[in-house]
């Protein structure tokens, strides 16, 4: 899959120098000063943008980090870590369902050999899988020993390697100097309240120091913790994302208030998530009803937050074992018994020619947008809308409608396509016919976009898609994502002007709640 | 008496093992289990029983009352 897509990269235009490239990279002031709306998420521009060149040059191959990125580089996780040391109403440590992807859930744990070899069948099977992370599926510095122990094992054998984890930030104070030890240079902690009474309402219990404590009191030794532990890291220069989960009528509105701590104290990328609660997650919040938010509610908070900081819209809260570009899942095809019969050899050579490859298809990508981008330049108009966008990575319209697991959502305007968020919806088309009640679903996950561009689509989607005020797109087949929205957008602003068309706003669209099925 | 761990509700997180003062805990078919002869139920360690207060599954580490209660030696 991944060697046709890099072809269809390559073969999408004549590649202009790098150098030229590079320039028009530079040139370009990125995320902060281009939209009407402030800052854009990080690397949804073109690519560095406003980062300080040190911070671009450590992000800029890493998929949770930067949206650019994740189109083309991989990242996995290894479950090493299943201990917690906190309880929180979202999570449900009970039960482990293989259709599932959510935080906190894995098929089996792995001991820290066990992952080092789990590492090099990936890093050998995926060449583009350029990160590890520990993220759990408990707290990986809940468990020290053997998360520290995989870094190690691994930095040994497959040195190119960037590593990362995930905590909650009780435990990180007494961890950071291991962490810079270890050449982790990224960190995500998990803030959702600087105020211990909010937290009381997301945290029943923390376990600190031999003794379990509950209520505001546990929340303000969280919030202590979390704090002190974010500075001690960035004054050590190790890059910080701050994890929020969204919950409306507990912290929605507070999360503009954590966001400014955590820039503060300098984090350098806030990636606020929706709440994922479903009754038969067994969650407290599951169980209680506590609902998530709309794509909408989604946005606004994300949007007004931007201003302080780069935001990260492309998270897919995915498993604790996840492998493979974000959006997609190839754990199954790594599990401990598949792993112990590879032979492996740790190719560092092909992966740094493929990876160059990579590069050059970026770099194109970055140029077609630009190109592109230019034409708009004379237009004005107050027109904003989103459009949906199925692709299976490298930055391509490059997937089937009926094929799609997820949508790619941008922001069209006359600043041009800005990457604002996915959307997760069943798979559409199973056995090659149409289920009207997925198809549903689908229109249900993007009712706030006026087009979806795909690289093909069978008649009846197309005209159930129409009919539902959303435009079926497949014009642009195999060609870049961004470059394409912008030259659409151009033509609809041109019917708009023309009286061809009536511009509508769109209303809102559903965040999926239960689970991933799995494609294979 | 000692502590217990209701097998049909341990999610094999691990987290109880660790925190054990006496090494009582270990894995045993997927699920993890406590050596009475070991515990001590905290007793003269902690203020409460470490496995039960880290559990993230309620009443999943509990007393089990066919041992006679710990006295801490003389």
């Amino acid at each position: 899959m991944h060697a046709s897509t890099q072809q269809d990269g390559a073969s999408a235009g004549a590649l202009p120098t790098i150098d030229a490239v590079m320039q028009q990279v530079a040139e370009h002031k990125g995320c902060g000063t281009q939209g009407g709306s402030g800052k854009a998420s990080c690397g949804s521009a073109a690519g560095q943008g406003d980062l300080p060149t040190e911070i671009w040059e450590k992000v800029k191959n890493h998929p949770c980090y930067s949206e650019e990125a994740h189109h083309h580089y991989a990242r996995m996780h290894v479950a090493v870590a299943p201990a917690c040391n906190i309880q929180c109403n979202y999570c449900n440590r009970k039960y482990d369902c293989a259709n599932e992807s959510r935080p906190g859930v894995v098929s089996e744990r792995l001991t820290p050999e066990q992952a080092a070899k789990k590492v090099l069948a990936v890093a050998s099977t995926i060449p583009q899988m350029t990160v590890l992370g520990i993220a759990g599926p408990g707290d990986p510095l809940a468990n020290p020993a053997k998360t520290f122990k995989t870094f190690e094992l691994i930095s040994q054998t497959a040195p190119d390697i960037k590593l990362c984890l995930s905590t909650n930030g009780l435990a990180l104070p007494d961890h950071v100097d291991t962490i810079a030890r270890y050449n982790v240079d990224h960190v995500t902690i998990t803030i959702n309240m600087v105020d211990p009474e909010i937290g009381a309402m997301i945290y029943p219990w923390i376990f600190w120091k031999h003794k379990r404590y509950t209520g505001v009191e546990a929340a303000k030794i969280l919030t202590d913790r979390q704090l002190q532990g974010l500075e001690m890291l960035t004054e050590r220069g190790i890059l910080c994302k701050v994890n929020s989960v969204m919950i409306p009528g507990v912290n929605d509105r507070h999360l503009v208030e954590v966001n400014r701590a955590v820039k503060s104290r300098g984090a350098f990328l806030h990636n606020i998530m929706p709440l994922i609660s479903a009754p038969e997650h067994g969650t407290v919040f599951g169980l209680t009803g506590q609902r998530g938010p709309t794509a909408q509610e989604l946005k606004a908070l994300q949007d007004s937050c931007e201003g302080e900081m780069n935001m990260m819209r492309h998270c897919r809260q995915c498993r604790a074992d996840a492998v493979g570009l974000l959006g997609e899942d190839r754990s199954a095809e790594f599990t401990t018994d598949k792993i112990m019969e590879m032979e492996v050899a740790y190719d560092l050579d092909g992966r740094k020619a493929y990876q160059a490859k990579v590069e050059e298809e970026r770099v194109a990508k970055v140029a077609a947008k630009q190109e592109e981008l230019a034409t708009l330049a004379g237009e004005s108009s107050d027109i904003t809308l989103l459009v949906a966008v199925a692709t299976k990575g490298s930055g391509l319209i490059n997937e089937h409608f009926g094929h799609a697991k997820e949508f790619q959502v941008y922001e069209l305007s006359t600043a041009g396509a800005k990457f604002v968020g996915h959307r997760r919806v069943d798979l559409y088309c199973q056995g090659g016919y149409g289920d009207e009640g997925s198809l549903e679903t689908v229109i249900r996950a993007i009712n706030d976009c006026h087009a979806v561009f795909v690289a093909k689509i069978g008649g009846c989607p197309k005209d159930d898609l129409t009919k539902a005020g959303i435009e079926p797109v497949d014009g642009y087949a195999h060609e870049f994502i961004e470059k394409s929205a912008i030259a659409w957008f151009k033509g609809y602003l041109e019917k708009v002007t023309s009286g061809a068309l009536e511009h509508h706003p769109r209303g809102d669209a559903a965040i999926r709640q239960g689970a991933l099925i799995v494609a294979a | 008496m000692a502590l217990k761990i209701i097998a049909s509700q341990c999610t094999s997180c691990s987290a109880c093992e660790a925190e054990c003062p006496n090494v009582a805990i270990s894995e045993k078919n997927g699920t993890f289990v406590i050596n009475p002869k070991k515990c001590t139920e905290c007793l003269g360690h902690f203020d409460a029983p470490q496995c039960a207060a880290v559990c993230p599954v309620d009443n999943t580490c509990v007393i089990d009352t066919s041992y006679p209660r710990y006295q801490i030696p003389a």
